[in-house]
């Protein structure tokens, strides 16, 4: 029996990976789908943002000039399910599936074939969701949160189709988190300890737990809604004794820990990149597990700060407020954690760094306006204004995509063989910092100074910062082009890169050859 | 000599930030913090706000601090030796306990406004607001009043044909009016989605939610016109349906109170009075632009797959009875609402009669009118 395994296992060595199409569509191979799933998200990133070009557009001066305002709903509800679903989950999901097996020191992933089902299944469902733009009635307008009943009744007939892509979404999501889990719990290295895991395993184990919680909640509130606009129910609609508040808790009882599982790998990401790169171990690594998971479990009793202005009662209030500002106790560990990696380190500003410096900072500035807002009687000027879109930015942008454009650079001389050219990387750091904080610095002031988001046009007052803030992001757009480029040119060649391809380097991953060759630990190694 | 060159140098400077600040290129500083407002309550949670900005700025600037310094100081170039340590009990426990302590001492004020803000007791005076696509209705409870509050920013300066006004976009055919010194409190609902009605100079935020009454109340001591705005998406025009508020003394208050008393008894002669055709349709014209064009359009043709053509429609040509019907009582399941609450019985025929003769309709239909008694007739309760 075992014979027969091994001439098996030996034939597949001298298979290298198959050639053309196929090899990407059959692939079960954790490095391949790891860049279907990088290279998927990018395209998304770049639709995401050509709409969000489009909404910076229209806002550079008061008066509608580009778009109507109908479709410039279609454009703000496109952008936001793009960028979350689209662009940066699969981002993350394509790091992990690069990642996590060769830092445990697995060979795969532990579901190979539910992990290229798992991808997919994702472009059938951004084809669906993208091609109601050209459906009668026009795509989804109705924000990225949909609201009942604006989601419902009120809603285009394209809503159908958006619910169906969004059941996709979260079937590959789970999919997704389950082979993480199994890979994580099963497949790791002999003596590599959980407490011995790298930090971006351990932000994915929990992430993971995270996904697997609220995504069936998610497809339970858009199956809701189709049984609303389809089957005579009427779980939203007030008219029929239902209610429309209810779709809110269900929303955010899936948003809220949604936000989290945007943010949790981008952690582990920060982490290793700091180390790294201040030749210094990471300070309180027991700690920073333990503000990860606190952060998660907290995740599940904040969700209704999202709701503050629905007429909650007021002991509801108190409670999701002060649950709200605990979340700064564990967040603060860990910012102070990465500061305290970096005092006495050795440290050294490569490109990943930069971006990994920039994430602590300007995450941090966005976990400061978080902090605002989890203060209810403030929360009521907040609430739905400019200011929230400033601070949700700061956190998604500058927080989760920069934490992936350093990952990237961090790790593409693993995955390619290839040095970036850092000239360029630093270039495309600089635009990216500048661009971001130009566009969304501004717009704390304009939300404070009463500017209501999702609007196409505003009053005179909001017209200076909204000019700037479109500069801004025209800017931010534009250098987006740049990584692109930068990517490419380090796919196709380059400096050599070393096994272990930084200095400061700690982790299995940097222990096989630069590019990993396609199979990697078909022995597990051994942890001390 | 260097006296005066400072001077001068003095006065560029002055001149320069001046300019810089007065200047349209920039909006005054005021205009880029939340506003402190003119209530008891507004006031607070202003100075709750700046509190909490403050105690960020300065944990702000030590962790940005210590990072500043470490990312100066601990190069390669300067330390090639990194330390060691990599952890410390002591120091992660105060790191720990010392914000949760910094958060009791915001959380506790924070606890005392909201509880004030919920000290929701009877107003003197009641107002029923509710939100409609794309409007705010405002019905006074005790004194019977009942209007709808529209935008008046024209659709040319929105679509830049003419120059914006001072109140572009924060202007309304008529404001709520309250008086100085009374307890205010506004009972919020919606018609169609959900809509929220905000007021930042007296704090109040509440979303206008269908089937449910939300309260929120206020006194303000000082009279002006105030602007706000709706904060939750709710369609196409979301942008457009602003708040304004009038605060009067209490004389002036009361003497709008008896006007719009007579305006209601003027409008229900008018029903009684004989329209002509062409009356009617110049007086619907208006109606319609104030209500219909936003989904219908100003030629009638509506959106293609959301909301129905009107120029040529089988309704419209050929079924006055459905027609009234459709605007009484609205589309179930479909962004027609009902008219009947919203427009008077003379305005509700107008409206009809024009689209009944607007694009051609009148030639390719059966022509008829609708005139203020079809409505009235309507209306009686049928046994």
């Amino acid at each position: 029996m075992s014979a027969v395994i091994e001439s098996h296992n030996h034939d597949d060595h001298h298979h290298g990976p198959a050639k053309g199409l196929t090899r990407w569509l059959y692939t079960t191979n954790h490095k391949d789908i790891g860049s279907l799933y990088l290279w998927f998200s990018f395209a998304m990133f770049l639709i995401g943002g050509a709409m969000a070009m489009v909404i910076r557009a229209e806002l550079f001066q008061p008066g509608m000039q580009i778009v109507e305002p109908e479709f410039y709903n279609q454009m703000l509800t496109l952008h936001g399910l793009i960028m979350v679903f689209g662009a940066v989950m699969p981002a993350f999901v394509g790091l992990a599936n690069w990642l996590v097996p060769m830092m445990v020191g697995a060979p795969d992933m532990a579901l190979p074939r539910m992990n290229n089902l798992s991808f997919w299944i994702l472009p059938f469902a951004f084809f669906i969701l993208l091609s109601s733009l050209f459906m009668e009635g026009g795509a989804p307008n109705f924000g990225w949160t949909f609201y009942a009943p604006l989601s419902t009744t009120y809603a285009p007939p394209s809503v159908t189709f958006f619910i169906f892509a969004v059941h996709i979404m979260g079937a590959s999501s789970i999919m997704g988190s389950i082979n993480v889990i199994v890979t994580i719990m099963n497949m790791r290295a002999p003596g590599m300890t959980l407490m011995k895991m790298p930090l971006f395993v351990w932000s994915w184990l929990i992430t993971a737990y995270l996904l697997i919680a609220v995504m069936p909640v998610l497809a339970g509130a858009v199956t809701m809604m189709l049984m609303d606009i389809h089957f005579g129910t009427s779980f939203f609609n007030a008219a029929g004794g239902g209610d429309p508040v209810l779709f809110q808790h269900i929303f955010w009882f899936f948003g809220h820990p949604e936000v989290y599982i945007m943010i949790l790998p981008a952690f582990g990401i920060a982490s290793h990149i700091i180390e790294t790169f201040s030749r210094k171990q990471l300070f309180g690594y027991a700690s920073m597990v333990w503000a990860m998971a606190s952060i998660a479990i907290l995740s599940f009793v904040v969700w209704a700060h999202h709701m503050f202005t629905v007429g909650l009662p007021l002991a509801a209030e108190l409670f999701f407020m002060w649950a709200t500002m605990l979340i700064a106790v564990p967040t603060g560990v860990k910012v102070f954690n990465w500061v305290t990696t970096m005092f006495k380190g050795s440290i050294t500003y490569e490109t990943p760094m930069l971006f990994a410096i920039a994430f602590v900072v300007l995450f941090t500035i966005g976990g400061f306006s978080g902090l605002m807002l989890a203060i209810t009687p403030a929360d009521f000027q907040y609430h739905d204004t400019y200011f929230v879109v400033a601070h949700f930015h700061y956190v998604l942008v500058p927080g989760s995509i920069f934490s992936i454009m350093a990952a990237v650079y961090y790790w593409i001389p693993k995955w390619t063989g290839n040095m970036y050219d850092e000239r360029l990387g630093k270039l495309h750091f600089w635009l990216s910092f500048i661009g971001v904080n130009v566009t969304f610095f501004p717009q704390h002031w304009i939300g404070l100074a009463g500017m209501p988001r999702r609007i196409p046009d505003y009053a005179l007052q909001f017209a200076d910062w909204n000019m700037i803030s479109s500069v801004g992001a025209f800017l931010f757009g534009a250098s987006q082009i740049l990584f692109l480029f930068i990517v490419v040119k380090t796919v196709m060649g380059g400096k050599k890169a070393t096994p272990e391809v930084w200095e400061g380097s700690r982790g299995l991953e940097w222990t096989v050859e630069s590019p990993a060759p396609y199979h990697t630990f078909t022995t597990p190694p051994k942890v001390s | 000599m260097f006296k005066k060159a400072t001077t001068s140098l003095n006065k560029t400077l002055l001149t320069g930030l001046t300019t810089l600040f007065s200047s349209n290129m920039f909006a005054a500083w005021g205009d880029l913090n939340m506003t402190e407002g003119v209530t008891a309550i507004s006031k607070e949670v202003f100075d709750l706000h700046m509190l909490i900005f403050w105690i960020c700025v300065v944990i702000g600037l030590v962790v940005f601090g210590i990072m500043f310094y470490s990312m100066f100081a601990f190069t390669k170039k300067k330390n090639p030796s990194p330390a060691s340590f990599h952890e410390n009990t002591k120091l992660e426990l105060a790191w720990t306990v010392v914000p949760f302590l910094i958060l009791v001492f915001m959380a506790i004020p924070a606890s005392n406004t909201l509880t004030k803000i919920y000290d929701d007791t009877e107003g003197d005076i009641n107002i029923q607001v509710v939100g409609y696509q794309w409007k705010w209705q405002y019905k006074y409870l005790e004194d019977d009043i009942d209007f709808f509050s529209n935008l008046t920013t024209d659709w040319d300066e929105i679509y830049n044909k003419t120059p914006k006004g001072e109140f572009y976009l924060e202007e309304v055919d008529e404001a709520v009016v309250i008086p100085v010194g009374k307890k205010i409190r506004f009972l919020i609902t919606a018609n169609d989605v959900i809509h929220s009605w905000w007021m930042p100079d007296f704090a109040i935020k509440q979303d206008a939610i269908p089937g449910f009454i939300n309260t929120a109340w206020t006194i303000v001591d000082e009279p002006g016109i105030y602007r706000g705005k709706c904060t939750e998406l709710c369609g196409k025009n979301h942008g457009f349906m602003p708040v304004v508020v009038k605060v009067v003394p209490q004389d002036e208050y009361d003497a709008w109170v008896q006007e719009k008393k007579d305006a209601a008894f003027r409008m229900a002669e008018l029903t009684e009075k004989d329209w002509s055709v062409a009356e009617l349709t110049e007086r619907g014209e208006g109606i319609y632009l104030k209500n219909c064009v936003a989904c219908h359009q100003v030629n009638g043709q509506g959106i293609t797959g959301i909301f129905p053509n009107l120029a040529g429609s089988d309704i419209v040509l050929n079924d006055k009875a459905r027609n009234i019907e459709i605007l009484m009582e609205g589309v179930q399941g479909a962004a027609m609402q009902s008219f009947a609450n919203q427009l008077s019985e003379v305005d509700m025929a107008s409206v009809i009669t024009y689209t009944r003769q607007a694009w051609g309709n009148a030639e390719s239909g059966d022509g008829e009118i609708v005139v203020p008694k079809d409505i009235v007739e309507y209306k009686k309760p049928k046994v």
